[in-house]
């Protein structure tokens, strides 16, 4: 039986979870922005790595096949996309019935326009939702639940008017959280038959659909290819799927690590510090890194390492969390703006405002004050990420500078400003070192868990504890 | 469950000291006996002593405070009265303190001061204190001794002599006509002879650490072994046979292979033995200490405990040159001496007790012990390829303490520790 290792990375703001095979590959990641209890967090996450393990060991089932034809990528890559969207309609679900609900205890007087606007709403997102998951890449946008629904979400309500805007946002503050914390178990072999027949709709439809020129012509053979030729890998597949859905995904061993790791159930030693597991799993990824700079919801750490990935130094924010994510979030809901959209936004800048205080609340008021000056919201929003990555570079300075290669990790890596002005800034102080950012960098945390996992086992198996846990 | 702190003879007799100096502070009314305040590193207690003078010692009584939960009160009373966040706690949790009726740590009246003796200039705060405290006391004198810092490293002659200079001229005939007693240089000599010895006693008991287990935590119980002088017992056969005892416990604790002491009892095994850099968190005493103690590390040294006199370089009161000696012993203090001097001075601590890291606990309002800690942690990291940890805490202010966020740093920091204590062992990255 193959054995598998977990990491689990429960941060202030999102909990993330990895399993790597006894080859320290990782076969899956899940994560999730739960605000549930870290046990809930951990179990969601968890479970999310698990389906995507399922995917790998697909894929690597029909690899030759995928090899020899670029199509089948597409094609598995368009199953794992509509899985996705899957998931996320099953939690639709829940949501819709539950704002219908918490509509219905409202106690307005206006309580008919509210629901009636409700299902007006519904209606509109739902389609819209279904065709980016199938005809885009929603999927892989790393969005959360609560991203793709409250941008769509406010959207509509913005259009509806003003005396019901108060009441339909309430209702979707009141119904978001329990459902995002809600554990939804799903069936794996049903999800991805599900996607398959989806697909199947989805490429009889193509041939209707006209070359509008709004996508390069590659997409459109690439496509074609797949429509033409999915049929003789969907036969292999759904011989392997019955195996795989049935696959024990043998957890030898798991490392919880991150904020909330004290409160994980696991056993003493197989709880470990964020400050190695970062540090660990970004060596892992990039073997030179000599520098860490991990940018997490709460902290921001600067972490030398050796050449083994053993952490050497260590510095951390202390009192004050203003250079990190959540100081971005809080930003993001000065603007009005989803997270994602902070970076791009900032990328517009013509040139970067001055913003003077770095304390997240004061941030708050000043960037009032220069909206109401008239100042250019790129303008600030860039200001503002200097200002984060500057303490950044105080905090590195701190631990004893960068040195070659650096490694960016943590959920504020995916931010295309503050990369920016991190590589900027590494330059302009350190002169020309390598700089490493990986698209999984919010995983690296659960990444060097799941790796010491591995090695505790060597070390001492605990294969049944780490079970007992599991279970 | 806390167990009853285990009571050595040593600590009975440190109790009775520090309680017979708190009587006689209550009594100076009746006893005539003239008080003079002054600050732990460069205390010229041997002079105060010759001139049958009682000392107070503002920090004392701060760090006092706040292990009695007071700190927080007396603080924000000295803010009401305009003394700003950022100033040193110890400041203001002892102007609070004497504006709530300056009730001392043993919950007794402190008499006022006669006398403010600043005999250390190395911490600048000091200055503004004692000129904050000469508003409060209008009739106190001030006796400003200004100790040079130890820029290039060295006691030179002519710095000895600009001291005993200040002594002869500005300090002595102060004391003298405060007190009404003549300087007596034969008292003063006599009185040396005991520090001597105390120092050389204290030494040795710093020394134990070397030993594994140590038998004693040289920062968190070291504070409790540098009590008597810190508060004005150097010089006295009292605070000689308290250190010879304490010395003789602690070498019976070395023979029986015992580690040190806790609030929770004997510490079973040692996994770490470190070198602290900075003061302790006062606040949250306990739970700090617990946090080491509780991972299996013990401090086998700490520059805190050298603030009221370094004896590891072999330095001694020198009775037969008295007043150079207490010049000398005002240079010597740690925080007088260069970073260069520190360093050698911690990296001797870290080589000769054989400690697997070194530990800075940054203290948010104490710039004295702050400036340069961190060149010092890197330049200490670079020579001995020890692995180095970094908190962030404040003397006594309880706002500044934030157990998670400490406890988090040393947690990850351990672990670092471990991590390499297996690869040092197994010289493979088996991690």
């Amino acid at each position: 039986m193959n054995k598998y290792y977990l990491g689990i990375d429960l941060g202030s703001t999102t909990s993330k979870a990895v399993i790597i095979n006894e080859h320290d590959e990782i076969v899956g990641r899940g994560i999730t922005n739960t605000r549930a209890n870290y046990k809930v967090a951990a179990d969601i996450a968890r479970d999310e790595a698990v389906y995507d393990a399922r995917f790998t060991l697909l894929s690597a089932r029909i690899n030759k096949d995928m090899e020899s034809k670029p199509e089948f990528k597409r094609y598995m890559n368009d199953i794992r996309l509509v899985f996705r969207f899957q998931q996320f309609t099953r939690r639709m679900e829940k949501l819709e019935a539950m704002l219908k609900k918490t509509a219905d205890e409202f106690a307005y007087v206006n309580k008919g326009a509210i629901c009636d606007a409700l299902d007006k709403i519904i209606n509109t997102i739902r389609p819209q939702i279904r065709s980016e998951f199938i005809h885009g890449d929603l999927g892989s946008k790393n969005q959360f639940f609560r991203d793709i629904v409250s941008e769509k979400y406010n959207f509509e309500v913005a259009k509806i008017g003003k005396e019901l805007y108060e009441p339909l946002m309430l209702a979707f503050d009141k119904s978001i959280t329990p459902i995002e914390n809600e554990m939804v178990q799903y069936n794996f072999k049903e999800l991805v038959l599900e996607s398959m027949s989806a697909l199947e709709d989805k490429y009889k439809g193509l041939a209707d659909q006209q070359e509008d020129g709004s996508k390069e012509d590659w997409y459109w053979a690439e496509l074609n290819a797949v429509r033409n030729n999915y049929k003789n890998v969907e036969y292999t597949l759904r011989q392997h799927i019955e195996d795989i859905a049935s696959e024990d995904i043998h957890i030898a061993n798991m490392v919880g690590t991150g904020y909330g790791r004290a409160l994980l159930p696991f056993p003493e030693d197989c709880i470990k510090s964020e400050i190695l597991c970062h540090a660990f799993g970004a060596h892992a990824v990039f073997p030179n890194t000599r520098t860490v700079l991990d940018i997490g919801g709460q902290d921001t750490k600067a972490i030398q390492v050796d050449s083994h990935g053993l952490v050497t130094s260590f510095h951390m924010n202390d009192r004050c969390a203003a250079g990190c994510g959540r100081y971005l979030g809080y930003i993001a809901d000065e603007f009005g703006l989803s997270l994602n959209e902070l970076g791009p936004e900032a990328n517009k800048a013509t040139k970067e405002t001055t913003i003077c205080s770095t304390c997240t609340v004061f941030a708050g008021a000043e960037v009032k004050e220069l909206l109401h000056n008239g100042e250019e919201r790129p303008n600030i929003l860039a200001g503002l990420h200097k200002a984060i990555v500057q303490r950044a570079m105080s905090l590195i300075a701190r631990s004893g500078g960068v040195k070659n290669e650096f490694t960016f990790t943590g959920g504020v890596a995916r931010n295309e400003a503050v990369l920016k002005y991190v590589k900027d800034m590494v330059r302009s102080s350190y002169g020309d070192v390598k700089m490493n950012i990986h698209t999984d960098s919010i995983f690296m945390g659960a990444l060097g868990g799941a790796m010491f996992a591995r090695r505790n086992t060597e070390l001492q198996p605990s294969t049944e504890k780490a079970q007992t846990v599991l279970n | 469950m806390a167990q009853e702190a285990q009571k050595e003879k040593s600590m009975v007799l440190q109790k009775e000291m520090v309680e017979g100096l708190f009587n006689e502070l209550t009594k100076v009314k009746e006893t005539g006996k003239k008080v003079c305040y002054t600050f732990v590193p460069g205390n010229l207690s041997e002079l105060i002593r010759t001139f049958d003078m009682l000392p107070v010692y503002p920090e004392i009584n701060a760090l006092q405070s706040a292990m009695r939960k007071l700190s927080g009160g007396y603080i924000k009373e000295a803010e009401k009265h305009a003394h700003s966040e950022d100033v040193c706690t110890y400041v203001k949790c002892d102007v609070g303190m004497m504006l709530k009726g300056n009730i001392g740590p043993t919950g007794q009246k402190l008499p006022d001061p006669d006398i403010l003796l600043l005999s250390y200039t190395g911490c600048f705060t000091f200055m503004k204190w004692f000129e904050t405290l000469k508003r409060e006391y209008p009739d106190a004198r001030v006796i400003m001794l200004h100790t040079p810092y130890q820029e290039n490293g060295k006691m030179t002659p002519e710095m000895i002599q600009y001291m005993v200079k200040q002594l002869q001229e500005e300090v002595i005939p102060v004391m003298e006509e405060v007190s009404g007693v003549k300087y007596d240089e034969t008292k003063l000599k006599s009185i040396l002879k005991h520090s001597k010895e105390a120092g050389d006693w204290i030494a040795r008991i710093f020394d134990t650490t070397k030993h594994k287990p140590s038998p004693i935590d040289a920062y968190f119980a070291g504070v409790y072994y540098i009590g008597p002088i810190n508060i004005g017992f150097r010089g006295t056969p009292e605070a000689v046979e308290y250190y010879k005892e304490l010395y003789n416990e602690i070498m019976d604790r070395v023979k029986k292979g015992l580690g040190p002491i806790t609030p929770e009892g004997e510490m079973k095994e040692e996994k770490y033995r470190l070198v602290v850099e900075g003061p302790p968190n006062w606040t949250n005493f306990r739970e700090f200490w617990k946090i080491f103690y509780d991972m299996g590390a013990v401090i086998v040294a700490s520059s805190y405990t050298k603030v009221g006199g370094v004896y590891d370089m072999g330095w001694r009161h020198d009775p037969e040159r008295p007043l150079e000696a207490l010049a000398e012993y005002c240079m010597n203090c740690y925080t007088n001496l260069n970073l260069p001097q520190r360093i050698e001075l911690l990296s001797k601590c870290i080589t000769d007790y054989k400690a697997d890291g070194y530990v800075t606990n940054s203290i948010k309002s104490c710039n004295s012990f702050s400036a340069g800690q961190l060149a010092m942690m890197r330049e200490i990291e670079d020579k001995l390829e020890v692995p180095v940890g970094f908190i962030e805490s404040d003397l006594v202010d309880p706002r500044y303490f934030s157990y998670s966020n400490i406890k988090n740093r040393l947690e990850s920091y351990f672990q670092m520790l471990s991590q390499r204590k297996l690869i040092g062992s197994e010289k493979e990255p088996a991690v």
